[in-house]
């Protein structure tokens, strides 16, 4: 099994003709429908081809940056395939939004909001299916045998009575002659051999990935081709006024410099001339209109936004009546508590970049695109094309984690700038270093949670919260999800909780800040679901509530059923018998649905010499429907986890008048192997339609995590991270 | 710009650079061995681990200038015994998510192993905490480090 990496068009897969390409139209789901389709409804849909070398290839229209989506997405076509596991392969599908839109975004294609299987369960079983029934059919033609006596197992159709047997190659050019069934049965799940079965396959995208044969876009080399790196503002929104690039040219290698919107680029024979001659840049700038406002200041103003109700996100009965009430009964206790979340880089260990070749008239562009339909249009704008004249090749991303998901397509526009600048028939690289992509933005934005809750009796009878930070969604392309002034990513885990508690509120301010922001692995739930599951085990403390009991006791809607289980679940894995452990640790827990996803976790803390807390297990039960490939879920946990520690304990943002003060990983500091907790996952049987996995690890293991420092008697960390800069390892 | 011959995967490379370009940059710009990645430029991350005489260095902080007659083996370069027991535990533990620092980790990895036979939890620790991985794939690169241990052991 291997990926192809074979640069690949839409002409190629049809010049394929010696084996079978399976095109049809499958119905796009209702919210697709809303899409101004001008092919009409019978535009093909291509995610299978067999070869009659008997290999069967699937297009993958998501990028795989990690989550194993490039394995999910062949299991599923192989399953009603009945193919053999080791003849499948897989291909980066290119950049075409008639063929392969996300379903889950309506008209454009992409991939984010760990949405790669659920929207193609479907889709795909019926590609894998119909490609099988027209292999039988060709067979039965062949044979002279009715279809229905047929049989296909691990790739080989087999006719039993006349002893006749065939592989998928032998009868790929006979099946590709075949129109296409407009009616498929699926198999039964009962029948399944690989979705969910454990070690029925092996990730495809593996055996490259450990001996450097696997190709990224910084591998790209091509004949004539030119690296570029851009001079970025020192603060955000700042603008070139003048440059000076006299010492620049100086440095052999150095070819070409330019201006472009969003800053200086420097052309070059490789990357350390590029480096050295950006160096030497003497770039003057104009901050009239940068922002330049530091984290001291920006906290400040949120802290006084957030003493005033801002817009009404989420309400249940009269949260302020209760809790004024709470505070004249002294019977009642009223528990208040501010959370405080810094800017997050999402620091992929590949830095963002870009190839592109435009030759006046097309523009063929390979790289780690995850938002393929924005970035062709925004590549088509800057050179004055349209989208149908920009190929974009779907490549290998070394990491994500939001950013390379971008709703202004800053990366698209500035390699597209870039090639304009120096002209056409030169192809280039656009490549950005580590401190590049520390300092350039696009942030997991800065958050505020102010909580108030009220206990009574052994119950929590109000809860309020209110939010202030940053909206990504206002101004760019998907600001129509903003409904009535609430950007759904800002509240998104707080405004709704799966508990339930008589008189509820949730209210946001959105800040306008000129640092600019982005989704970052679990977006909305990376503060909320602190904010909100570390709240409620204080507020459970106070009630005296064992944390799992007391949290089961709350989840009575018919919603939080599955997030129950879950918290059972986990429970049940890690012999949850409370709180405190001895022996110097204590045991936390929180549960968190997001994007369909239901992940219960318990943390197992200790605090070492310096106040530091020291993570030193993670029990974590997850369900997210039908588990396709239950080693890659188990995966995703694995590292979720490990990125939520890592962020939670040490990742911080600061600016310092609108400058950021990190720029690498010796100033923004990630996980390393000696702080990675043991993990230990339980995947909740389950037949509802399957969920995503990459984000929803995330979430709760920080507020697990404060929950059992809160059982050590150190209070629950109110700002983030747990351990301040300066206290680097 | 001069010229350096430098021994890389045990052939000689006369390349013409600049004297303080550094290393990483000659073995991916200059030789096509994009196996060995550039993650931060400053000796933090690891995903540009070579081996050098056969111990691990970072080979975006070594300037070409420096390599002298050292043997450089990239891991388009590496064989053996460790290097295929690792290779092989790195496969059956599907360690690698994204897989772009996975070059740095299994270097990393391998030169542990060449130094230490059966490494515990802390030599691990040690040889591997260099190396960054976002993906936090740290629960299998500690596991397969010990696979691969026990199938040298035999």
């Amino acid at each position: 099994m291997t990926i192809h990496q074979t640069d690949l068009s839409r002409r190629s897969i049809l010049k394929a003709a010696a084996g079978l390409t399976i095109a049809f139209y499958l119905p796009p789901l209702a919210k697709a429908q809303t899409a101004a389709a001008p092919a009409g409804p019978f535009a093909p849909n291509a995610f299978v081809r067999i070869g009659t070398d008997n290999t069967v290839t699937v297009l993958s229209k998501h990028i795989e940056m990690g989550q194993g989506p490039y394995t999910g997405l062949t299991t599923i076509v192989a399953e009603e395939l009945d193919a053999d596991w080791a003849q499948m392969r897989v291909e980066g599908a290119p950049a075409n939004n008639k063929l392969y839109n996300n379903l889950a975004f309506g008209p454009i294609q992409g991939t984010g909001g760990s949405s790669a299987i659920a929207n193609s369960f479907e889709q795909l079983r019926k590609a894998g299916a119909s490609a099988r029934a027209m292999l039988v059919q060709a067979a039965a033609e062949q044979w002279k045998v009715p279809a229905d006596a047929i049989t296909v197992t691990k790739g080989v159709v087999k006719h039993a009575v006349s002893n006749r047997q065939a592989t998928f190659g032998e009868l790929a050019q006979a099946a590709a002659k075949l129109p296409v069934p407009t009616n498929v049965t699926l198999k039964k799940p009962e029948d399944f051999t690989l979705i969910g079965k454990e070690g029925a396959i092996t990730r495809l995208d593996i055996p490259d990935k450990t001996n450097g044969k696997a190709r990224f876009t910084i591998d790209i080399n091509e004949p004539g081709m030119l690296t570029v790196l851009v001079a970025h503002p020192p603060r955000f929104g700042g603008k070139v006024a003048s440059f000076d690039d006299a010492e620049t040219r100086k440095i052999p290698g150095v070819v070409d410099v330019k201006a472009l919107s969003s800053g200086v680029a420097v052309y070059a024979n490789g990357m350390w001339p590029a480096m050295k001659g950006r160096e030497a840049l003497r770039v003057t700038w104009d901050e009239s209109a940068a922002e330049k406002r530091g984290t001291p200041e920006l906290l400040a103003e949120y802290r006084a936004a957030a003493d005033k109700t801002g817009i009404i996100a989420g309400r249940e009965g009269d949260a302020v009546g209760a809790l004024a009430k709470a505070s004249a009964n002294s019977a009642a206790k009223v528990v208040k508590a501010e959370y405080v979340f810094p800017y997050l880089a999402h620091a992929p260990m590949e830095p963002l970049n870009g190839f592109i070749n435009w030759d006046g008239e097309r523009a063929a562009a390979k790289y780690g695109c995850q938002f393929q339909t924005v970035d062709q249009g925004a590549i088509a704008k800057v050179l004055g094309l349209k989208p149908e004249q920009v190929t974009i090749d779907m490549l290998l991303a070394g990491g994500s984690f939001g950013r390379r998901a971008q709703a202004t397509a800053e990366l698209a526009i500035e390699l597209a700038e870039a090639a304009k600048a120096i002209g056409p028939n030169k192809p280039i690289k656009l490549v950005r270093t580590r401190d590049d992509d520390i300092r350039g933005g696009y942030y997991r934005p800065m958050f505020l949670h102010r909580m108030k809750g009220a206990v009574e009796n052994g119950k929590i009878v109000a809860w309020s919260d209110t939010v202030v930070g940053q909206s990504f969604m206002a101004g760019s392309a998907f600001a129509g999800m903003i409904k009535d002034g609430v950007d759904p990513t800002q509240v998104e885990g707080s405004n709704e909780l799966p508990y339930t508690v008589e008189n509820f509120q949730c209210d946001l301010h959105t800040a306008d800040v000129g640092v600019p922001t982005l989704w970052w692995r679990s977006v909305g739930h990376t503060h909320t679901a602190y904010a909100v599951e570390s709240f409620i085990d204080e507020l459970l403390q106070e009630a005296g509530k064992d944390p799992v009991a007391g949290r089961l006791e709350l989840m009575t809607k018919d919603k939080s059923k599955r997030l129950a289980g879950a918290l059972k679940a986990v429970a049940e894995l890690a012999k949850w018998n409370g709180p405190e452990v001895g022996n110097g640790r204590a045991r936390g827990v929180a549960a968190v649905e997001s994007f369909d996803t239901f992940v219960a976790q318990i943390a197992e803390v200790s605090i070492g010499k310096n106040g530091e807390p020291r993570v030193h297990k993670v029990w974590c039960a997850v369900d997210c429907g039908v588990a396709v490939n239950p080693d890659v879920i188990r995966a995703q946990m694995e590292g979720g986890i490990g990125f939520g520690v890592g962020h939670i304990l040490y990742a911080d943002l600061p600016l310092d008048g609108g400058r950021v003060v990190p720029k690498n990983f010796d100033s923004y500091r990630s996980l390393r192997i000696n702080e990675m907790p043991e993990v230990e996952v339980v995947i909740v049987k389950s037949s509802e339609k399957p969920t995503g996995v990459g984000e929803p690890g995330v979430p709760p293991v920080g507020p697990a995590i404060a929950n059992a420092m809160a059982r050590l008697g150190v209070q629950r960390p109110r700002s983030l991270p747990m351990v301040p800069a300066g206290r680097n390892a | 710009m001069a010229a350096f011959s430098i021994k890389v995967n045990g052939k000689s490379h006369s390349v013409d650079v600049l004297p303080d370009t550094p290393l990483l940059w000659v073995l991916r710009d200059n030789l096509q061995l994009t196996g060995t990645k550039f993650g931060c430029g400053i000796a933090q991350c690891g995903a540009c681990t070579v081996q050098m005489d056969g111990s691990p260095l970072r080979s975006c902080s070594m300037p070409v200038s420096g390599v002298g007659d050292s043997e450089i083996t990239t891991i388009e370069g590496m064989a053996g015994p460790e290097t295929e027991a690792v290779q092989k535990a790195w496969v059956a533990r599907e360690v690698p998510q994204c897989g772009y620092c996975q070059s740095g980790q299994v270097m990393s990895a391998v030169s542990l192993l060449q130094s230490v036979k059966e490494p515990t939890d802390e030599d691990i620790d040690l040889a591997m905490n260099g190396n960054i991985c976002r993906c936090a794939t740290y629960v299998r690169i500690r596991a397969a480090i010990h696979d691969a241990a026990k199938t040298l052991k035999g």
